[in-house]
């Protein structure tokens, strides 16, 4: 893939997760590396995309932290952000 | 009702695999390579830029170095390859069950019966979005009525396309391609084609298949009738599993093997492998054979059949070593060997009990097999070990089980 995309941290983060009777997945809290936990007020939006800023692909989150939206990836079995630093 | 088949390629899979992960490398040229060192040194894919610089698949890595000084070389991690191309298999499957592998990045997918979603370019577009959305690669569509001209569309336009071929306008857009494109055309029939002065899949077309017989034999009705695009071989259903026939695992070493010894490691190595898969599906095998290459490239095969079914590691190794022992004079160094196992039965099935052979052992070495596979299986290839790998841990250090290769299988399937 040829990209011109800013690049971006891929950053692997801890994440606090609810899972329903039904198995179905809902972040709910993400801890930054320096261990500041952020709260996901909501997610907007759940599907399958590839991180061409970070490099993977998995499930994608699209929620709201702090009035940012923020992507989430779940890769195999682990979380990561794309960080823009 | 005419059928809409896909074939789907994967644009240069394993070097846009590693891109994808790796932002800060995706402009410059890639190649993914085996490891030089090891011997494994030939190039499996490049990017597109590689491409630029007349970079081919199948060099030695350092003539594809000498064409571009600033070349990046991956190792290639195949389980991430399966892994991807598991996720497309799944994006096709959305539309249908009739979904046929050809290798890791190729599938055939029939979408005849998938009106709901639109015609078969329509889903061809669609697939090709959500390919690139969702794995971040890009794929090339050939759609027709025939899987050989869907091949031939997914190779016309690439990479990010997607190219149909009707029965209205083949005539323009596939007959003046090179024959060699057809499949089951390679180098040796190119020739004799060259030869007769048939250069175009149009040329083959348009001689009578008796003159195509006369030149190829059997195979040249074949090609005869592909070129016309009289073709009905089926799509294979996904949950078609191929009957497994065989299983076998071969490697080039790190260095020469100079003696019985050497041939011992690497054998133990392959064995373990060979035995841990078959052991996996269930399977005892009869009959065990062995492939061996020199350092000139000379290579052959040989094969015997073991007293008793067996799935274990130590009587396949032996067995193997004992048909090498007996088949090579050592007048040169061995640069590769292999082992692989045919006729199986399945390790339910009854077996004959003898006086002669102590049924006890039988299970206790299996179930010490199985011990071991657990183990590599919970904390790696490498946790438990023989003893004999340790006497040379350069040339014992290489994983077949994981590393193995997904070979594409024939076009047409035994019946």
């Amino acid at each position: 893939m040829k990209g011109d995309l800013p690049m971006s941290r891929k950053v692997y983060v801890d994440v606090l997760i609810k899972q329903d009777k039904e198995g179905k997945l809902t972040p709910l809290a993400v801890t930054w590396e320096d261990g500041e936990i952020y709260e996901i007020d909501k997610v907007t939006g759940v599907c399958r995309a590839a991180s061409l800023k970070a490099g993977g692909a998995g499930i994608r989150y699209t929620c709201q932290i702090q009035n940012k939206e923020t992507f989430l990836f779940l890769e195999n079995d682990k979380w990561f952000v794309e960080s823009k630093e | 009702m005419e059928r809409a088949i896909l074939h789907v390629d994967c644009n240069k899979f394993y070097a846009s695999v590693e891109c994808l992960h790796r932002p800060e490398i995706r402009n410059l040229p890639v190649i993914v390579g085996g490891d030089a060192e090891l011997r494994h040194g030939i190039v499996l894919t490049k990017n597109e830029i590689a491409s630029k610089y007349n970079i081919k698949t199948g060099e030695a890595i350092w003539q594809a170095k000498q064409k571009c000084p600033g070349l990046v070389v991956v190792k290639p991690n195949f389980q991430l390859y399966v892994r991807f191309s598991k996720m497309a298999r799944d994006i096709y499957g959305d539309y249908t069950d009739q979904i046929e592998p050809f290798g890791l990045d190729e599938c055939w997918i029939d979408v005849t019966g998938s009106g709901a979603f639109g015609d078969g370019t329509a889903i061809a577009e669609e697939i090709r979005k959500r390919v690139k959305f969702e794995l971040g690669i890009t794929v090339s569509i050939g759609v027709s009525y025939n899987k050989i001209f869907a091949k031939l569309g997914s190779d016309y336009k690439k990479p990010d396309a997607v190219t149909q071929f009707s029965r209205h306008n083949f005539k323009e857009l596939v007959w003046p391609l090179p024959a060699s494109d057809l499949l089951y055309v390679g180098h040796s029939t190119m020739k004799r084609l060259t030869n007769c002065g048939i250069y175009t899949i149009g040329d083959i077309a348009n001689c009578t298949p008796d003159y195509m017989h006369m030149l190829l034999g059997k195979a040249g009705y074949m090609l005869h009738s592909f070129a016309n695009g009289r073709d009905n071989e089926p799509v294979a259903r996904a949950d078609d599993t191929a009957v497994i026939k065989s299983i076998g695992n071969s490697s080039t070493a790190p260095r020469d093997l100079e003696n019985d010894n050497d041939v011992k490691i690497m054998m133990y190595v392959l064995a373990e492998s060979v035995a841990r898969r078959m052991r996996e599906q269930g399977f005892r095998c009869k009959t065990v054979c062995i492939s061996v290459r020199d350092n000139e490239l000379c290579c052959f095969t040989r094969q015997c059949k073991l007293a008793k079914y067996s799935a274990n590691t130590k009587e396949i190794a032996e067995k193997s070593l004992e048909l090498f022992r007996k088949n090579y004079n050592w007048l040169r160094p061995v640069r590769s060997v292999g082992i692989s196992c045919t006729d199986f039965e399945h390790e339910n099935s009854v077996f004959q009990l003898d006086f002669y052979d102590s049924y006890e052992k039988r299970m206790k070495a299996e179930s010490l097999d199985k011990t071991v596979d657990a183990l590599k299986s919970r904390f790696g290839n490498f946790c438990i070990q023989r003893g004999l790998m340790l006497s040379d841990k350069k040339l014992s250090g290489f994983n077949p089980y994981n590393d193995n290769t997904i070979h594409p299988v024939g076009y047409f399937k035994p019946q």
